[in-house]
């Protein structure tokens, strides 16, 4: 059995999941509706195939998270991953940290921010706006979530307008979301294959 | 069209048609329709297995408490009617001598205040106190969803307060 990750990185581990994955021919047609599985689709990650096991709230998360994720205007794409990563990051989400430190990463055109921020967390040194959107992310993510009209106007001091406030919010709750799944749910592995 | 002023996060927000911030929110209203959709399902699924309708509105009002967010707690509290769920919205309340019921609050209590150090263990805890693979995960989208929600409407108020 390959070795449990517990360790950030930008390269995307596997992830073994903690409970059955659904067979796909034993899908119901409730499941294979929230599966999205059409005839050029039929490749299906075990994560999806866990969460298949309470297909109405599956139909309805992946929209939602494509919505705040990729929406047209308000914060930019890296910008939202760094929102994910910030929570991700709280969380300890190994597997989430990856998969959105590395977009960022990708979108950004840089690797320094994220490598702050695995190596020294809430205490990486950023740039004002960078550091504005992290601590927003990681304090929403505390329980219960550490926010004051302070948190607000650092945003706005480091030059976010009232739509890149909402992405943010949106994208750093999503994750508070995805990690209570990906993170509970199963582990990330190294890559053996 | 759903009136997003109507959904339970925003509602609990404070936030409403008149508000300066209004504006801003109605260019994510298909974010905050289909945010109420996932509450839906999540609270009052067609097929809630295991896991009944006032069990799932008292957990989230459990977890509203837990997360401070009086509010939205009180949406939910006034979700679970009068099913003989109330005494698990009580922070107090571990479960008695009900083996399911404790395994169910330890783990959404855990879930919700420290997901980091939430283990392999805590899922097997849940299996051998009989809860099943598909309650297991209706559970998980139940906490995952309700923790989403909380932090949406706490970020919501506090960008209405701010302007």
């Amino acid at each position: 059995m390959s070795n449990i990750l517990h360790d950030f990185t930008t390269t995307v581990p596997q992830w073994r999941p903690r409970v059955t994955p659904i067979k796909l021919e034993d899908a119901t047609p409730d499941q294979l509706d929230a599966l999205k599985v059409t005839p050029s689709n039929t490749k299906v990650s075990d994560y999806v195939l866990v969460l298949a096991r309470d297909a109405e709230t599956l139909c309805e998360r992946t929209p939602l998270f494509n919505a705040i994720m990729y929406n047209r205007g308000g914060l930019s794409r890296a910008e939202r991953e760094l929102g994910a990563v910030g929570t991700s990051v709280f969380n300890r989400c190994v597997y989430c940290a990856a998969v959105h430190a590395s977009r960022y990463n990708l979108l950004a055109k840089d690797v320094v921010v994220i490598e702050r921020i695995f190596a020294d967390g809430e205490d990486a040194e950023l740039n004002p706006r960078q550091s504005a959107i992290f601590n927003f992310a990681v304090k929403l993510s505390k329980c219960p979530p550490d926010m004051t009209k302070a948190d607000m106007e650092t945003l706005t001091a480091a030059g976010l307008g009232p739509d890149e406030v909402l992405d943010l919010i949106l994208s750093s709750a999503l994750f508070g979301w995805a990690n209570r799944l990906m993170h509970t749910l199963g582990d990330p592995t190294e890559i053996t294959d | 069209m759903t009136d997003i002023f109507n959904t339970a996060a925003v509602k609990a927000s404070g936030l409403d048609a008149d508000h300066p911030r209004a504006a801003v929110l109605s260019t994510r209203d298909d974010i905050m329709t289909m945010t109420q959709q996932a509450h839906d399902a999540a609270l009052t699924p067609k097929k809630p297995g295991g896991l009944s309708h006032g069990e799932r509105a008292a957990l989230s009002c459990r977890m509203a408490r837990l997360n401070e967010e009086a509010p939205l707690a009180a949406h939910f509290e006034a979700m679970i009617g009068d099913s003989n769920a109330t005494q698990i919205a009580d922070l107090a309340f571990d479960g008695g001598d009900d083996e399911r019921l404790c395994a169910l609050l330890r783990h959404t209590d855990l879930a919700t205040t420290d997901t980091k150090s939430v283990v392999a263990a805590d899922i097997a805890a849940l299996v051998s106190a009989g809860v099943s693979e598909d309650d297991i995960v209706r559970l998980s989208e139940l906490v995952a969803f309700v923790n989403y929600q909380v932090r949406l409407t706490i970020g919501l108020r506090l960008m209405g307060d701010a302007s």
